[in-house]
């Protein structure tokens, strides 16, 4: 049955599929770090990185070029496979969630071949999805013990205890969204919101969950270590965080996964309430050019609503101060919990309602 | 031996391996992260029984919650060789005599599983969808729904105690 359908060629197509998933979200991951250099310059009235290239385009490049040039430093009382670990899982963690995304319909050829643009349609995507985001704490929370650092500790703590408080919130306001759609696979999730408009009302489910929307957001904040919430890399209370004794390649494992989470989080979110690749007028273009030119299109609608995300997370992080910790837990458990759990009992009462 | 055994035989040297290394090991950071491995080689199992739902919520419950919780606790009291605690000989003894007779209760239990189960194997190679979240869904929600609900019972009073436990600390704690 399920093992039984791996073919030779099934093997060979997940492989080119994933390998390509996951060099597009490096690359994108790559210059999502030069954009935020720019967004910041032109929130603080600054000009960014200029020198490297046009535009300062080579600019991921040359910060690159330098972590890899950079000493190696190891602390001697540290526990040196956790220490190199901790950023290898931060890494492997950030890309894992890529591989239940449905990134555009099935790319169909003249020959009747069609080509799935989905690593895996397992039936439970978003458990998947939020199994994933629980796991992505032990990256920081290893390094930061193995860093024999008190400050780091404290950051690894700090980390631990603001992932379990928001992955609550997060999993709730998920079960609403399950609740309506019916279903735990992205692709259902995703073919529901076809279009933009099914003749009641927009199909997309940011109109018809927004408080879902909102602490979802709110809580990708929380499980990406991004400002208002980063908390865990504070660096007026903490020196770096997590990754204070780290260097060269290491450190820049741990810079760089916060970019490709930030990227995977963006996709997610834009599948989950966005539409995922759906856009007004689609069935109308799907007619006019051929299949497979069809899909990437599919696909890049999706890379702009990603990267729209991603531009928000780096507006919110230039404009909003971080937290306090308190602020940080009140907001956590005595705000969005109860407004997701309220928000499941209204779900629930409506569908209800409507399905009686 | 078709690849379904082979995958089972690797998995499971793999899963008792990492269950040694969790009793084996020193230190006790490297213990919870040899949990962690178990847990995960654990829940390969249910996906090669396609019980999928059952392998990622042991991931995101145990190997994400609690063993998260678990590393939080070890870090905070810092144990290592300098500080590990005197045991006395009476201490081991009992603990010898504790863990021999949970063993003992284990294999008993063990043994009265599997006498009966001859036809309620599941067959790898075969297709099952017993284990999928629709199938699961149904029986949790029409055969099993007394026990299950009686089971959110008993977590609310854990949650209960937790907050009660916690309460205490405060009004404990010295006014200044």
């Amino acid at each position: 049955m399920f093992l039984l359908a791996i073919t030779v060629s099934f093997i060979i197509q997940k492989i080119i599929l994933a390998a390509i998933i996951i060099g597009g979200s490096l690359g994108i991951a790559l210059y999502a770090t030069w954009a935020e250099r720019k967004v910041s310059a032109v929130m603080q009235d600054r000009r960014g990185p200029t020198r490297a290239g046009p535009f300062g385009l080579l600019q991921p490049l040359a910060d690159g070029v330098k972590m890899f040039m950079k000493e190696e430093i190891i602390p001697m009382f540290s526990n040196k496979f956790l220490f190199v670990l901790g950023p290898s899982l931060a890494m492997v963690v950030a890309l894992m969630s890529s591989a239940v995304i449905p990134w555009g319909p099935d790319m169909k050829f003249a020959d009747g071949t069609s080509f799935s643009l989905q690593v895996a349609d397992i039936n439970i995507g978003m458990l998947y999805v939020f199994g994933v985001v629980s796991l992505g704490v032990y990256g920081v929370m290893l390094g930061a013990w193995a860093s024999n650092n008190k400050f780091s500790l404290l950051s690894g703590l700090r980390a631990a205890a603001q992932a379990i408080s928001y992955e609550l919130a997060l999993g709730l306001s998920m079960i609403s969204l399950v609740m309506m759609t019916g279903s735990l696979s992205l692709n259902d999730i995703v073919s529901q919101q076809h279009g933009f408009w099914d003749g009641n009302w927009f199909s997309w489910n940011v109109f018809k969950q927004p408080l879902a929307f909102l602490i979802f957001l709110v809580c990708s904040f929380a499980e990406l270590n991004r400002a208002p919430f980063d908390l865990a890399e504070c660096e007026s209370e903490l020196i770096g965080g997590y990754h204070t004794e780290y260097s060269s390649l290491k450190l820049g494992f741990y810079l760089f996964a916060e970019y490709i989470s930030m990227f995977i989080t963006s996709v997610i979110i834009s599948t989950l309430f966005f539409g995922g690749y759906n856009f007004p007028g689609m069935d109308a273009l799907a007619n006019m050019v051929p299949a497979p030119l069809f899909s990437i299109i599919c696909i890049l609608v999706l890379l702009a609503k990603a990267i729209g995300f991603i531009l928000f997370f780096m507006f919110i992080r230039w404009t909003i101060p971080r937290f306090r910790y308190d602020q940080l837990m009140n907001l956590g458990w005595k705000s969005l919990i109860p407004l997701a759990l309220i928000n499941m009992l209204i779900t629930g009462a409506v569908i209800l309602y409507f399905n009686k | 031996m078709d690849i379904y055994q082979i995958i089972f035989w690797i998995l499971s040297i793999f899963t008792l391996g990492c269950a040694i290394g969790v009793i084996m090991s020193r230190n006790p950071i490297n213990s919870v992260l040899f949990l962690i491995l178990t847990f995960f080689s654990i829940s390969a199992h249910y996906v090669m029984m396609n019980a999928q739902f059952l392998a990622i919520v042991n991931i995101i419950v145990y190997a994400g919650a609690i063993m998260v919780l678990f590393l939080f606790v070890l870090m905070l009291m810092n144990l290592n060789s300098d500080t590990e605690p005197q045991k006395n000989f009476l201490i081991q003894f009992a603990g010898v005599i504790s863990g021999g007779a949970l063993l003992l209760v284990f294999v008993a239990a063990i043994k009265s599983t599997f006498t009966g189960l001859e036809g309620k194997t599941i067959d790898l190679s075969q297709s099952t969808n017993i284990g999928l979240i629709q199938n699961l869904g149904t029986m949790l929600f029409k055969e099993y729904v007394f026990p299950f609900e009686i089971a959110s019972v008993l977590f609310l009073s854990a949650m209960v105690g937790a907050v009660v436990l916690g309460k205490k600390d405060k009004e404990l704690a010295p006014t200044e």
